[in-house]
């Protein structure tokens, strides 16, 4: 499907960045349209910004290729390039004023002239622009930026909305084929950014280029974007236009990140029929199989709230604050929290009914059901897997097996059996890891690298230093980056002998 | 009461820095006095004259060796400027082991007793060439200054936001025109630094000097050194005038970078 889309400016094909050993970019594959607006957004240390830099050229991918127009251009150096770049902080030659830094690229260019000799024949030269060219041109940038006059300024006596205006100025006046933001607002205040989105939105249709922005802010994504890419830990989680992106997000991960969201786990019971907190609901999402495990989201201003008996949830009102526009209202379904965004007061303490129409139910694929790894058995019967080591039940791999005084297995056959360095497959249920602050009495050791509310609990995933994951449920709160030992009873780790196909 | 005993405290320490001021001037405030005298030997009597000074740039010596110190001076500080700019550009860009390696290995030097330095190249001029030339000379004070105009140009490499460069290339620049016409105006402040530094290092360096030069070659310090320990008494008086003068063009130059530093922070203010 994806050849049929013609005028792609820049396409990745599975590239990939490491330095040393951490990958930053895992397989990343994309294309990006002649003349539309696509934001890379994601947290920081998603590989949004390093993925920028490999387009303009300041990082050589590791694998994979970078096309511009389908040419290969992965290991073309930023100056030959025809993308030009808005720099986070800007990055504006604090030596020369502000006609000498927006005339710098005009000043290196060459273009080809062609004239005609006294004998009559044509002949080409490269040129440098002439002074009265580059002098016009720049002035049409300070006029496309709102900064007539500015010319002789000191870079030093403007404000950072000015310096901004100026580097954007900078890279546009070298009519680049594509023009890459790296976080350009990220330094303004609230009003000033909320204009300058809308001024780039303009100067985007208005100049008709390519822009790639990157942004940790959604709001500012689903503002400016004709497209956005979501990104997380190196990876593209979806593609996607702002509305898809809000109202279709791929995974928990992009629910959360983007807009305020209830996600609950749930349950299929039949095709278009979703089971959770309790109830049972129709939706709209097909694809399912009955029984299977799903994450549904919830958007806080899809519920309606109704008479108690009217609501196919019945909820008290824990917590309302007022935003302004709207109410923002917390709701307890049994245990499970709700968020509401209305127009409507209410007050707390009060019943209420929740109803939520088939097509405000998002229904999607869970990425994690159940912790796999494999594992080894050591000397001690205990089991070494996922960077850590815990004590388990080898029994289980024998029917009826017992272990000697030695530590040998006897099976049920009475067979001696010695386990050591036997590999093992591992499963291990969400529910059954127990996060522990005193890293040291874990079997292993993590970071919590992310966490998402599902109305009763939230969903862990701690990474080892080896870059392993567990994904976890618990009711309790932690912090992203809390360093915590994983717990894990010895007769919740399954084992299963590894099949000879499996090795 | 309390205005009284202010008065006393600022009194004292006011005298205290008088006393300090003198003994630090002292000797050069008499060594001025007596250039002008017409005695042979300080303290010896004579009258107001200006007889030394008349006499010292009418000795083509004195003058010939002025011309070499100098010459030699702006040779090495160029030299060294070049060199540990280059040098501080490098160990900024290479990568973080190799780059703390150099620094360290720039330190060596710096703390290093000069006369351990000095012996050290003596040492290896003889064993290359078994000579002393001018060349030996210039090299050993590149081995005196690069380390000092590498320590004054790799702090401003570090200040300087590393995206300059990057912004440079993105519009179109070489990684060559990107260093001259980015990198190096950010640093300029670091680079004349080093290069003053180097001038007065080579100016007035004696130890090095000496154990590198040729046997024929003198600059002022190992000249003065000779006079003062030769005790050709002949040229000592006009070593006098010659040494009132260095005094006064150093009190002019220091006089005119403060006036101008403080006028730049009331700019700035």
């Amino acid at each position: 499907m994806e050849e049929q889309v013609k005028n792609k400016i820049i396409e990745l094909i599975d590239v990939t960045k490491a330095y040393k050993d951490t990958v930053v970019i895992e397989n990343i594959n994309l294309y990006v349209k002649k003349g539309e607006f696509i934001t890379f957004l994601g947290p920081s240390g998603c590989g949004k910004t390093t993925t920028l830099r490999m387009i303009a050229g300041f990082e050589m991918p590791t694998g994979g290729k970078v096309l511009l127009n389908g040419e290969d251009i992965t290991h073309l150096p930023p100056n030959k390039r025809p993308v030009n770049t808005v720099f986070q902080r800007y990055a504006l030659f604090p030596h020369l004023n502000v006609f000498e830094n927006v005339a710098f690229g005009l000043k290196l260019k060459k273009v080809t002239n062609t004239y005609r000799n006294e004998a009559g024949d044509t002949y080409q030269k490269k040129e440098h622009l002439s002074k009265a060219e580059i002098a016009q041109k720049v002035k049409k940038a300070l006029e496309i930026v709102d900064l007539e006059g500015f010319e002789k300024r000191s870079i030093s006596t403007l404000s950072g909305g000015q310096q901004q205006r100026i580097a954007i100025a900078r890279a546009i006046v070298n009519e680049p084929e594509i023009l890459l933001l790296d976080e350009p607002l990220g330094a303004l205040d609230l009003k000033m950014r909320k204009e300058m989105q809308l001024e780039l939105k303009a100067m985007h249709e208005k100049l008709g280029i390519t822009f790639i922005y990157v942004t940790h802010d959604q709001e500012e994504a689903l503002t400016m974007s004709d497209t956005i890419v979501v990104m997380a830990d190196g990876v593209i989680q979806q593609i996607g236009t702002p509305t898809d992106i809000y109202n279709e997000p791929k995974n928990v991960f992009v629910a959360d990140f983007i807009g305020e969201s209830n996600i609950f786990n749930a349950t299929m019971i039949a095709n278009r029929r979703v089971k959770f907190c309790g109830k049972t609901f129709d939706c709209v999402d097909d694809g399912f199989e009955k029984d299977e495990l799903v994450d549904v989201v919830v958007r806080p201003e899809d519920i309606q709230m109704v008479a108690p008996e009217q609501g196919m949830l019945q909820a008290e009102v824990i917590s309302v604050v007022f935003k302004g526009i709207h109410y923002q209202i917390l709701a307890k379904v049994g245990k499970t929290e709700i968020e509401i965004q209305s127009t409507k007061q209410k007050a707390v303490g009060e019943k209420i009914g929740i109803n939520i129409a088939p097509e405000e139910i998002h229904v999607m694929k869970k990425e994690f059901t159940v912790n796999r790894f494999d594992g080894s058995i050591t000397k001690r019967n205990t089991m070494e897997f996922g960077d850590g080591e815990f004590e388990c039940d080898v029994t289980q791999l024998y029917p009826n097996s017992h272990l000697d005084e030695d530590g040998y297995l006897i099976t049920a056959k009475g067979e001696k059996l010695d386990l050591t360095d036997v590999e093992v497959n591992v499963e291990i249920g969400m529910n059954n890891i127990t996060m522990t602050d005193k890293s040291e009495d874990g079997g292993a050791q993590g970071n919590i690298i992310s966490m998402i509310y599902k109305g009763d609990h939230y969903r862990y995933i701690v990474r080892t230093e080896n870059e392993e994951d567990y994904v976890l449920d618990s009711e309790d709160m932690w912090n992203e980056n809390d360093y915590v030992g994983l717990i894990i009873p010895a007769n919740k780790i399954k084992l299963t002998l590894k099949k000879p196909e499996d090795k | 009461m309390v205005n009284k005993r202010q008065a006393i405290k600022n009194g004292v320490s006011g005298v205290y820095l008088a006393i300090i001021l003198l003994l630090i001037y002292a000797p050069i405030l008499l060594l001025l006095f007596a250039s002008f005298s017409s005695a042979r030997i300080i303290g010896e009597g004579g009258t107001f004259s200006f007889e030394w000074y008349i006499r010292l740039f009418q000795s083509e010596r004195v003058m010939g060796i002025l011309l070499n110190t100098v010459l030699l001076a702006v040779i090495a500080a160029t030299l060294s400027t070049v060199l540990g700019t280059m040098g501080a550009i490098g160990i900024f860009y290479s990568n973080k082991r190799t780059s703390a390696l150099l620094q360290g290995a720039n330190q060596i030097p710096v703390v290093n007793a000069e006369i351990v330095t000095a012996l050290a190249l003596a040492i290896l001029f003889a064993a290359v060439t078994l000579q002393r030339t001018y060349f030996s000379l210039v090299v050993g004070h590149l081995v005196l200054c690069t380390p000092f105009v590498l320590i004054s140009v790799i702090p401003k490499l570090k200040q300087m936001d590393n995206n300059l460069y990057e912004a440079a290339l993105d519009l179109g620049a070489s990684p060559t025109q990107a260093l001259f016409r980015v990198v190096i105006p950010q640093i300029a402040s670091g680079i004349v630094s080093g290069f003053m530094l180097s001038i007065t290092l080579s100016l007035d360096d004696y130890i090095i000097t000496s154990f590198t030069k040729p046997a024929t070659f003198d600059t002022l310090s190992t000249y003065v050194y000779n006079a003062v320990k030769n005790e050709s008494k002949s040229d000592l008086p006009l070593i006098r005038a010659l040494s009132a003068i260095v005094f006064l063009i150093m009190i002019i130059v220091v006089v005119v970078l403060i006036v101008r530093s403080s006028r730049k922070e009331e700019q700035s203010r």
